[in-house]
Formats: structure tokens, C-alpha cells, sequence
């Protein structure tokens, strides 16, 4: 029998995640992919989203012809803010993540370990040159930190993996993977399966993986 | 009487040594103190430490001040962007040295140098690259990485309104490091666009106490510019 499953675009992914946000939860974003999360936010419940530059109740893009360069997202994007919204230094900022105040955190990554540690900050080549901005605080502060990417590399390998060989960003931190084919839950038990997308049976998908999953 | 407001950034900039540590403001395009580094390009200085977020944008700022060849290293936490080809170069030939820090340590060591704090155990960089040779503690279960204050000679920072005692408010999310790096440096020099008669300023509102600003200077108001990244890391 030969299975037929569509892969979730990086908006549908995005959409996956935004399922999972709460009422009142207190939420950062991280640059690239977890932005588009922003979108899809369930429409009728508050959510507040931090920005690490010194945001909460971070609002939508400006309209064309309104940006305001001092007021940007982590990704230095004109956003705007919201009534009730705050601005605060960096050492405010930086502790409602270590101080456990943030709900949750979405980041993008390179690879995921099946005991949630994190590698999303640098390749490790030798040519390359490092940026840690506030990755690490993110994944180790938040009170749940969720990773967002597609689950294969371009060359078919899985990233989520057994250890990460990539330079780690935190050890034991992620919760919940989002991906284009499944969502996984990760953690001292390894990995379990919280969803596929339709027509991947879940040995197809611990296939690709090639970790045991629970269900 | 007290007065800090300063005529101009040469006569707030003119005891800038050489080999002094200089603590720079900003966040992406917000923030940035451009009248302040141009100043300090004027000025001199050589063999800097520059503590700053990032590493320069475009060749103006921050950028021209690497150019210049003023900087001995540097210390931030983001300095690859699409647009950071001075200091990419300088680092690839070995001209400039980086210390890479995750961000909230870099704001932590900052505002530890500015409240008296002699060291403290963060969780943030445990088991990773950039916590390796450091002291750990395990504290209640968990691991933590001991670091180290970050304290300037010299501050440059960007504020929006101050009075002639220094007590400055900000302008949106241009406060980013602009009020730890005031209490971290010996000698912080803010840029306002406006400053006030004293008593204007909502001491309810005020963000920056006068104590942690030593010179004010006025520069003119000017959008502050896109630019920065061009694209998330």
C-alpha cells in the first residue's frame, strides 16, 4: 500500500501552534518561521506577545507609510502596540524569561534532541561567524518553550535526533516540536507522537525519525 | 547650580581614553546614539572595548567606528546581520576580537555592573559553547553558569527628553540598554531630542534617575531610519 500525505506549509505549522496558545497566555515569538504564529492566534481570547527588545502587547505590522523605526520587533520589523501595552529595559525584559515569567516561547531550530535539548543557534562551521542574540535565554526561561521547523533536512535526514551533533542552545528545554509532518512531544521519556498529518501512519513516521516514539 | 545639559558632544566626549570600555545603546535601528559614536570617532580614542547588541550596521554608526579602526574587540550578542560586512571582515582577518553573549547575560552583567553586584549564577548558557570553562552551581536542582559584571568607562546612550539634572525618559522601544548602560558606566553621555525646565518631567514617569547621567546633549529629532536587519537570522 503506498501511503499519500500532504506536508503543512510553514502557515499551516504556524496555525498548528496557535491551536495550542491560551487565554491570557504571555508569549514570545522568536525571529524567522514562529512570527508567522502571530497570524493565526484563535480570534476571541487575549494573548500577549513579548517582544525580547522591551515589548509586551506587541501588536500587527504598521500600515504602509506608518512604520516607526523605534518601535521593531526582535527581527528589527515595524510593529505596533497594542492599548494596555508596555515598554521596559532589557534587564526587564530578559528577566520575565529566567524569572519564569513568560508562558510561552516558539523558536525555530536546527535540531531537537528526543530529551527537548536545543540546537538553533550556530552550525559550527568553522567559517561561520556565531550570533547567540537572546536564543538561549529564551529556551532555558520560558516556562515552555515549543520549537517550530520541518522535520526533514533538504537532504532527508531527521531533525529531530537521538543528541544533536549542532552546537547546543539549551539543555533539556523544549516541550513540543511543531513540524511539517507531525507534532512531538519530548522529554526525560523521549518522544511522543501528539499528531501526524493525514495519511502518515505513525511506524511511517518513526521511520523517518528512527527514534521510538509513545503514542 | 547643577547643569549637565553640554553644548555640544565634543566638550561630553573630550576624556575619552584610549583602552577605555565603552558601553553603546540600541536594538536593531532603535536607539542607536549615531550623533554620540560620530562624536567619538572625532574624539580619538583608540584600542576600545565596545559593548553593544550587535556589531555595526551599514559603514555609518557603530560600523564606522570598527572602520576607523578605534575597537580592540567587541562585545554583543548578535553580530552577524545581513548588513555587518565591516565587522565580518575585520573578525575573519583577526583585527577586532569578539566576546559573544547570550543576550539577557549581556543585560544582566550590564546591570549587575551597575547595582554592585560582584558576580551571579544564571541558567542561560549552562552545557552550551558558550558557558564551557565557566564556574557552575547546582542551586534547588538546577545548573547555573557564574558570571561576571560588564562595566564602562563610558556610556553613550539615546534617550527622547531630559532636564538639566539628567533624568531622562525614553522613546518606545529605543529604552532597550539605554538605562542599565547609564548605571554601568562611570561617565554616561545621553542624547535627548528635547530637554525640559526641571520639574517637567513626571517624576512618576521618570526612567532614568539623574544620578546615572553625568552629561546631556541635545542633538535634532530625526526619524530614526529602516535599516538594521534585513532579514531574521
Amino acid at each position: 500500500m503506498t501511503m499519500t500525505y500532504t506536508r503543512r506549509t510553514k502557515d499551516q505549522i504556524a496555525q498548528r501552534v496557535a491551536q495550542d496558545i491560551y487565554a491570557g497566555a504571555y508569549v514570545n515569538l522568536g525571529i524567522g518561521m514562529p512570527t508567522a504564529v502571530a497570524n493565526h492566534l484563535p480570534r476571541g481570547i487575549e494573548v500577549i506577545l513579548q517582544s525580547e527588545n522591551g515589548i509586551l502587547g506587541m501588536g500587527p505590522a504598521p500600515a504602509p507609510g506608518s512604520e516607526d523605526y523605534d518601535l521593531i520587533n526582535a527581527g528589527k520589523q515595524p510593529v505596533t502596540l497594542l492599548p494596555g501595552g508596555a515598554f521596559f529595559h532589557h534587564a526587564d525584559s530578559f528577566a520575565m524569561m529566567r524569572g519564569g515569567h513568560l508562558d510561552i516561547c516558539v523558536l525555530g531550530a536546527f535540531q531537537v534532541s528526543q530529551k527537548g535539548d536545543l540546537a538553533n543557534w550556530h552550525t559550527g562551521e568553522p567559517d561561520a561567524i556565531p550570533a547567540v542574540g537572546g536564543a538561549m535565554d529564551l529556551a532555558t526561561g520560558a516556562r515552555q518553550t515549543w520549537v517550530m521547523m520541518d522535520l526533514l533536512t533538504k537532504s532527508g535526514e531527521s531533525k529531530i535526533v537521538r543528541e544533536c551533533s549542532y552546537p547546543l542552545t539549551g539543555l533539556a528545554c523544549v516541550k513540543r516540536v511543531y513540524t511539517d509532518l507531525a507534532t512531538l512531544e519530548c522529554g526525560p521519556q523521549g518522544l511522543r507522537l501528539i499528531d501526524t498529518v493525514e495519511g502518515l501512519s505513525p511506524d511511517a513516521l518513526q521511520t523517518l525519525i528512527g527514534l521510538p516514539l509513545r503514542a | 547650580m547643577i547643569d549637565k545639559i553640554f553644548p555640544g558632544v565634543a566638550a561630553a566626549l573630550q576624556d575619552v581614553r584610549d583602552g577605555a570600555t565603552v558601553l553603546i545603546g540600541g536594538f536593531g535601528t532603535a536607539g542607536i546614539p549615531g550623533e554620540l559614536i560620530d562624536g567619538l570617532i572625532e574624539q580619538g580614542a583608540r584600542d576600545l572595548t565596545v559593548v553593544n547588541n550587535n556589531a555595526g550596521n551599514g559603514d555609518h554608526g557603530l560600523a564606522a567606528l570598527l572602520k576607523a579602526g578605534r575597537v580592540r574587540k567587541i562585545i554583543c550578542s548578535f553580530p552577524r546581520q545581513a548588513d555587518s560586512q565591516v565587522f565580518d571582515a575585520l573578525y575573519r582577518s583577526g583585527r577586532v576580537e569578539l566576546e559573544l553573549v547570550p543576550q539577557g547575560n549581556l543585560a544582566e552583567r550590564i546591570r549587575a555592573a551597575g547595582a554592585g553586584i560582584g558576580a551571579f549564577f544564571t541558567p542561560t548558557g549552562y552545557g552550551t559553547e558558550l558557558g564551557k570553562g565557566k564556574e557552575t552551581r547546582e542551586i534547588d536542582g538546577r545548573m547555573y553558569v557564574l558570571e561576571y559584571p560588564i562595566a564602562g568607562d563610558l556610556a553613550l546612550i539615546k534617550a527622547e527628553r531630559a532636564d538639566r539634572w539628567g533624568n531622562l525618559v525614553y522613546r518606545k522601544a529605543a529604552r532597550n540598554f539605554g538605562p542599565i548602560m547609564a548605571m554601568a558606566a562611570r561617565h554616561t553621555v545621553a542624547s535627548v531630542h528635547e530637554v525640559v525646565a526641571l520639574g517637567a518631567l513626571d517624576p512618576e514617569a521618570i526612567v532614568t534617575p539623574g544620578i546615572f547621567v553625568q552629561a546631556v546633549v541635545q542633538v535634532p529629532r530625526t526619524a530614526t531610519q529602516a535599516g538594521g536587519f534585513i532579514q531574521a537570522a
